[in-house]
């Protein structure tokens, strides 16, 4: 570690504090992860390990989901993978940011990588571009620590108690509700709709394709017809 | 029941993945621009895969060995309403499982 001076340290503490009100996002999700993490057969120790190593909920429900599906191993990791992917545009994002930090930085940097983090820094680091890369760096630890700490204990208190929960709260359809309510915010744009749309009508119709592949070509036709719509909506408004 | 050494496979190849994916610009590329088409279809990766993935968990619940549930149906379309209409997936979940438990009591 190099010294941080009082100034860079206190950044870690803005971006700490930023984050709080996002614990009563992160904190349900974790419960509800494990709660169906156990469900589905992992025991403790997986589910924390799950949360600590992937740290990603959405890709954590969509590899239980699909495990629990049997689906082959190779398609589990994929779709769990492809949900992630949206990822790469957030490193893209940063890179600019915090590119230009020591390797250690960079590693703990991306481990620290969610959503919520994510969109906070970037809008920081937009509204202040006074903000030294190190300060950058501050902040965005700062920012990531609650969540996943939040994040990680919510998973054990959910993987501890929902053993206890009866059957009559229909966990059963925790994991599809929880999926809609992650899906749901994102369909910001036409296009953004028309691409969830198409993904809904493809998945129902290529269900009974083996080995989950169904869930793959649905995706694709579904990632092609949103950028089509961008386009000719784009087309259509002229030169923007 | 799903295989213990299948779930620690699928963690470490799902973390290790993950971790690539995270540290791709910040430690592998760079500054570097990805194509346009790629970024293009990157926008929507999210919205292609997760509709696919609980559709037929909504319209085939494994619940009812696979019978349409007007409870679950409901609780879906609820969940779904409010996240759009309400931008909040906290509240999407909410109103999600209001629906639902509403719904199987309303049944009961």
């Amino acid at each position: 570690m190099n010294k941080p001076t009082q100034s860079v340290h206190s950044y870690y503490w803005i971006g700490l504090r930023d984050t709080v009100p996002f614990l009563l996002i992160i904190i349900p999700f974790g419960l509800l992860w494990g709660v169906v993490g156990s469900e589905a057969g992992f025991d403790l120790t997986a589910v924390i390990a799950m949360s600590l190593i992937v740290v990603a909920g959405a890709a954590q429900f969509t590899a239980t989901s699909l495990m629990v599906e049997q689906s082959p191993l190779f398609i589990t990791v994929l779709a769990a993978l492809a949900v992630n992917l949206r990822m790469v545009m957030y490193s893209a994002a940063l890179a600019p940011h915090l590119g230009g930090q020591r390797l250690g930085m960079r590693l703990l940097t991306s481990y620290f990588m969610v959503d919520q983090n994510f969109a906070l820094s970037i809008k920081k680091f937009e509204d202040a571009p006074e903000m030294k890369g190190a300060e950058k760096a501050q902040y965005y630890l700062g920012s990531a620590t609650l969540l996943v700490i939040g994040w990680v204990i919510a998973s054990v208190c959910g993987a501890v108690f929902g053993a206890t929960i009866p059957d009559y709260f229909a966990l059963d359809f925790a994991i599809p509700i929880c999926f809609i309510a992650l899906s749901a915010p994102l369909m910001r744009s036409l296009p953004h709709f028309v691409a969830a749309v198409v993904s809904v009508i493809g998945a129902l119709m290529f269900v009974n394709m083996p080995y989950s592949s169904g869930l793959l070509l649905a995706s694709v036709i579904a990632m092609i017809a949103g950028v089509q719509t961008e386009m000719f909506l784009k087309r259509r408004g002229g030169k923007s | 029941m799903i295989e213990t050494s299948t779930i620690w496979i699928v963690i470490i190849l799902l973390g290790l993945g993950t971790f690539l994916i995270r540290f791709s610009f910040l430690g592998l590329i760079g500054d570097r621009k990805l194509p346009r088409w790629i970024t293009l279809h990157l926008n929507y990766v999210a919205v292609a895969v997760m509709p696919a993935l609980v559709a037929p968990l909504v319209v085939w619940p494994e619940a009812t060995g696979g019978a349409l549930d007007a409870p679950r149906l409901l609780a879906a379309l609820a969940a779904l309403a409010a996240g759009l209409a309400l931008r909040s997936a906290l509240w999407s979940v909410s109103i999600g499982f209001g629906v639902l438990y509403f719904m199987l009591f309303v049944v009961s």
